[in-house]
């Protein structure tokens, strides 16, 4: 199986690769079409702010090659806000793949922003939760979010009810950083690579 | 809900864990790599790794020790100690830290926090402020001190704490050191007005002796994480056993078992 994780100007994506290695996975870090085309499994992950990353995937033209691609295609927390129509960061238009706007937090709600640390999710609808506990807790760090939409397939609780989890298609999406979220981010990242 | 978090801090020179460590299941107690696994293992929600090496020498031995924690553990981690520039902490988030932790450096020149968050985003950038209650010309006020609380500056801590934060800052690790090694508990009343003044996590650090001054520090506190050390290495308290006691008075704690 080829796995490939999508290269791009993200902040530090070496604990993806780490995660991958400690669960046996082979993968190629790439920003090649062809080689993103013929992987079986592609993860688009994002560490980073949504209007300079969107302006770098337009320049390559990976904003055009990601929504058009037929494998599984996991995008995790930067990652997936891209994947929604449109981000309040820095007012920026996103590739689309899911049919809902990226929010901040409320800055009035008392609570303190970015949302960062461990928070549990629920309301799993997404094979990528087969095998995780009720209420599992995943690491999360963010200002915004999506809210709940028809492709909310696990949700989480902070100030408001956002998204943690999305799915459409082929398209699969997670807030929270998988790789650093202990056994549960594991459990995730081998279902995806199961699917 | 958003969980307070439970961080064991581990000081490492050359590569290995300096306090000494009383672990009898472990096969190397000073192997900072396996201290850290089965800390993580034990439920802790992040590790800190503090670099206390002084040698260039020391230095790549601590990159290489980033690594290979990042290769093993599946939590985040913070590595601090001697980090003053955009270089540095390239090298360590390279080498697959989750955050950084300034502290001198910050208060040398504030303007790195302001680079470092612009360049690597504020939720890896942690400043670590040490403080101590000494008597100035206006009485007495919490200081800022450097060199691991040897040396007093000129800022006050409470002003610094919200600079830090406007500047880029992401979390903020307050460590008393009036507090710190006694076990007494830590420094209520300081976290409170400076975990209250920010709009960014505030861990707090310097004081831990027993299973209740945690619960004191996430409620009177107003902490959002509680740090230590020596309790978690000597097991004077098994992190477990003070997970379980926390949730039990109702304070939302990730539970792992």
């Amino acid at each position: 199986m080829k796995t490939v994780i999508i290269k791009y100007n993200a902040g530090n994506v070496q604990s993806v690769m780490y995660a991958l290695d400690r669960i046996g996975a082979s993968y190629l870090y790439t920003d090649d079409e062809a080689e993103i085309r013929s992987a079986d499994k592609v993860i688009f992950p994002g560490v980073g702010e949504a209007s300079t990353t969107m302006s770098y995937l337009r320049n390559v033209g990976l904003d055009k090659v990601i929504p058009s691609l037929k494998q599984p295609v996991f995008g995790t927390c930067v990652g997936m806000q891209l994947m929604c129509r449109f981000s309040e960061e820095n007012n920026t238009e996103c590739m689309g793949i899911f049919d809902v706007d990226v929010k901040r937090f409320p800055a009035d709600a008392g609570l303190k922003v970015p949302h960062m640390g461990w928070n549990n999710i629920s309301g799993y609808q997404s094979p990528l939760t087969a095998g995780l506990p009720d209420n599992a807790y995943v690491y999360f760090v963010h200002s915004y979010a999506a809210p709940i939409c028809d492709y909310t397939v696990a949700s989480c609780d902070y100030a408001l009810p956002f998204s943690a989890m999305l799915h459409k298609d082929n398209f699969y999406a997670a807030q929270f950083h998988c790789e650093i979220s202990g056994n549960a981010g594991q459990q995730i990242l081998e279902n995806f690579l199961k699917l | 809900m958003l969980t307070k978090r439970i961080i064991p801090c581990l000081d490492v020179k050359d590569g290995r864990t300096v306090k000494g460590v009383n672990f009898v299941n472990l096969r190397d107690a000073g192997d900072a790599v396996e201290l850290g696994a089965m800390y993580a293992a034990q439920g802790a929600d992040e590790l800190v790794y503090l670099d206390i090496t002084a040698t260039v020498d020391g230095r790549s031995t601590f990159i290489d020790l980033v690594r290979r924690v990042a290769q093993t553990i599946n939590i985040p981690f913070t590595v601090g100690g001697g980090i003053s520039s955009i270089a540095d902490v390239s090298a360590l988030l390279h080498a697959g830290a989750d955050k950084v932790s300034i502290n001198s450096a910050a208060v040398r020149n504030p303007d790195l926090i302001n680079e470092l968050s612009l360049e690597f985003g504020s939720q890896c950038i942690v400043v670590a402020i040490d403080t101590r209650y000494v008597e100035t010309e206006n009485g007495f006020e919490h200081i800022v001190h450097t060199h691991g609380g040897r040396k007093a500056t000129e800022i006050r801590s409470i002003p610094w704490a919200k600079e830090v934060e406007e500047r880029g800052a992401g979390e903020i690790l307050l460590t008393s050191m009036d507090t710190d090694g006694t076990k007494n508990g830590f420094a209520l009343e300081l976290t409170a007005t400076i975990s209250g003044n920010a709009n960014i996590p505030v861990i707090a650090s310097g004081g831990a002796g027993n299973m209740a001054h945690f619960y004191d520090v996430f409620t009177e506190g107003k902490a959002d994480a509680g740090l230590a050390a020596s309790i978690f290495h000597f097991r004077e308290i098994d992190i477990p056993d003070l997970k379980e006691y926390l949730k039990n008075k109702d304070l939302p704690i990730r539970m792992t078992r």
